[in-house]
């Protein structure tokens, strides 16, 4: 078996506020081989990105690792002292983000920004670092590099400002690339585009890829494993194809069931998943999930279920599993909302507002 | 067709088996743009909803499908074309009988912190558009509200507060009861998702639909997916290029730029994507104040013969494909 290039063991990272500690990340373990693509999903709010940041030793005040172990290649990153984690960043680690506006110097020039990319890690002398920026920028399909290099990042399409920063993060040839949402704010043919270009360079590159979204579609359509987290917990776990297929966490399940296909004729209604996630600072009793899961018994309500081997290679940290529901207490879930006895008094009122 | 004739009154004739409550007649709409140019924000459309149906508009930001909502609103004048509802031209509405319309026709917008006033209560928000129309005062005004927020699943109790107090989902429900407030029997859905996590996109689908079925409602449904509507109209730099039904358009799509945009979209199903290599288009959407000359696609199209009939001849929308199915393309179904 080869040996994974990350582990993440019993993450705590919290934050400390005037209403009290927020349990971002909460013992959260996992783990990433060389070259695998990972997603990690969850609803916002649920730690996935916290959890990013603290692999990347970015954790923004007031929030702080609290305990646990990142080891990447088997040294651990929560021990590292500045230079050390300056090192590892540069030369290890990249990550890219939601809105590549923001993450891009607007007064720089985008050639000289990928530039310093490389130079800040004292990979490469800034005469190599020159002459990589071109071929990095034609490798994530910028057209014309050498034209496009002088200028601005306003002057680039947000499709081309991912590729930009995607380029930048390549930059030091990173053994793993963490992209936070890399999508979310492009249109679906320009997704379309950047997420062939990961998984190209996952290929060509062996570089490992955390892909944080809340979009399962792009998880079936670019990773190898999935990590469900709910409320700053790893709450289900397995091969992508195992997880989609059979869900055992209700969380889970109900995430996959609550997004419309293109590829099919609706039937059914879409599972929607009741309330809001917990607040941090209080979290509920018993399983996390209790107040919005559909098929909760007693036990959910007291105790908290550990993370457990449902499968092979699947985990899920639930005391019902889904497999144990019938298909008619699934169904009985997706019930109507609308409030039928005060329906039919706006009905009366309609019919008399048309008439004025 | 009774869109060629021409009707002098407001009121238009209308066949007896039309169904559709909104009619528009090739619209176009120009927007004036700095040093004299013109934006085409939309460029001659033409689309029919029937009665009780969603139509999905669909397409990648700028392709005019926003703009296109805002003519058939009556929120902006059109440069030329028309839209009728029910039976009246908008264009030649004024007055009273425009005022009705504008009752009739509600929009549920994107975001739902943008589109909320922070300081005004729920209540208040809930019956603007009731006293705006003069429907109703004191008692019943306060039942109306109360039993609209109960409708959208919210507390009737809640009207004393303020947007900020709600969460994104919830404060797209108050948008809702608002809309719904004044009886509209035709709702335009400008993305009223897309701002929203993914757990609550489905509370918000689920009540448009059990909505529309209790009230018989018409939608135009606005997005840039187009897994949450069965009509659809697919849009690109200002003009219409396919309508179908999303079964059809999802597996015989006539139009090349259907066919890739719905590539496009990942489905939530690795076994399906496993097997599929996306038909990328190259680029991105060229600008609107200078579209590409004959198709606006051929610059990105992977099957244009150009230079020749797809960059000189502008396609029109015909019949292709199955039935009520309609593309505008020279190599239609050639993909």
């Amino acid at each position: 078996m080869t040996e994974p290039i990350l582990r993440v063991q019993d993450l705590r990272t919290q934050f400390f506020t005037s209403r009290g500690v927020v349990h971002a990340v909460d013992g959260v373990s996992f783990h990433v081989d060389p070259g695998e693509t990972v997603a990690v999903v969850g609803e916002s709010g649920c730690g996935k990105t916290i959890t990013a940041l603290s692999i990347l030793r970015l954790v923004p005040e007031p929030g702080r690792i609290v305990s646990g172990k990142i080891l990447f290649k088997n040294r651990d990153i929560v021990e590292m002292d500045g230079d050390e984690v300056r090192n590892y960043r540069g030369n290890d680690v990249a990550m890219i983000f939601q809105d590549p506006m923001t993450s891009l110097n607007p007064v720089t020039k985008v050639g000289a920004q990928i530039k310093e990319a490389m130079t800040a890690h004292d990979r490469f002398t800034p005469v190599e670092a020159a002459q990589r920026v071109v071929p990095l920028l034609k490798r994530v399909r910028v057209p014309a590099a050498e034209r496009r290099i002088s200028d601005y990042p306003h002057q680039f399409s947000g499709g081309m400002r991912q590729r930009a920063m995607i380029a930048m993060g390549l930059a030091n040839e990173p053994s793993l690339l963490i992209a936070d949402e890399p999508t979310t704010a492009l249109d679906v043919t320009v997704q379309a585009q950047v997420i062939q270009l990961l998984k190209q360079l996952n290929r060509e590159l062996g570089t490992a890829i955390i892909l944080i979204t809340h979009n399962t579609a792009l998880v079936a359509s670019m990773c190898e494993r999935v990590i469900v987290m709910y409320a700053g917990r790893v709450v289900e776990e397995g091969p992508v194809e195992r997880i989609f297929a059979r869900p055992e966490h209700p969380y889970t399940w109900s995430l996959l069931r609550s997004v419309p296909r293109v590829d099919e004729a609706r039937k059914g209604r879409l599972v929607s998943i009741r309330g809001l996630p917990p607040d941090l600072v209080r979290l509920p009793p018993g399983c996390k999930f209790h107040p919005r899961c559909l098929f909760k018994v007693d036990r959910c309500l007291k105790e908290e279920p550990e993370l457990e081997e449902v499968a092979p290679d699947q985990q899920a940290r639930c005391w019902v599993k889904m497999s144990t529901v019938s298909e008619e207490t699934r169904t009985a879930a997706q019930a109507s909302e609308v409030a039928f006895d005060v329906a039919a008094e706006i009905k009366k009122r309609m019919r008399s507002d048309a008439k004025i | 067709m009774a869109g060629g004739q021409a009707a002098a009154a407001t009121q238009v004739a209308q066949a007896p088996a039309d169904r559709s409550i909104v009619r528009v007649e090739n619209v176009v709409k120009h927007y004036p743009a700095a040093g004299g140019a013109v934006v085409q924000a939309v460029a001659g459309v033409s689309l029919d909803i029937r009665r009780g149906e969603t139509l999905g508009l669909v397409g990648e930001s700028g392709c005019g499908k926003s703009t296109l909502a805002r003519l058939i609103t009556a929120l902006q004048p059109v440069t030329s074309g028309r839209v009728i509802f029910k039976g009246q031209d908008l264009s030649r509405l004024r007055g009273r009988r425009l005022r009705r319309v504008r009752r009739e026709m509600q929009i549920i917008f994107q975001d739902p912190f943008a589109s909320l006033d922070p300081r005004m209560t729920v209540g208040d928000i809930i019956a603007e558009p009731l006293d705006n129309f003069g429907l109703a005062r004191g008692k019943e005004r306060r039942t109306r509200v109360q039993e609209l927020l109960r409708l959208v699943g919210l507390n009737p109790n809640f009207t004393n507060r303020y947007p900020h107090e709600f969460s994104g989902g919830q404060r797209q429900r108050i948008g809702i009861a608002r809309a719904l407030s004044v009886s509209p029997s035709f709702i335009v859905c400008d993305e009223p998702v897309s701002a929203l996590d993914v757990s609550i996109q489905a509370q918000i689908i689920n009540l448009l639909q059990d909505l529309q079925k209790e009230f018989q409602l018409t939608y135009l449904f606005i997005a840039h997916d187009l897994a949450v509507v069965r009509h659809l109209s697919v849009m690109y730099l200002g003009k219409v290029v396919e309508i179908a039904d999303r079964v059809d358009i999802y597996e015989h799509s006539q139009h090349p730029y259907t066919k890739a945009l719905l590539s496009s979209i990942p489905v939530p199903d690795p076994l399906i994507e496993r097997g599929r290599e996306p038909m990328l288009i190259k680029g991105e959407i060229p600008s609107p104040v200078n579209p590409p000359s004959g198709c606006r696609f051929h610059t990105r199209c992977p099957i244009a013969r150009v230079p020749g009939v797809c960059s000189e001849v502008e396609p029109e929308l015909e019949p292709h494909g199955h039935r009520d199915q309609e593309a505008a393309c020279h190599f239609a179904g050639e993909v």
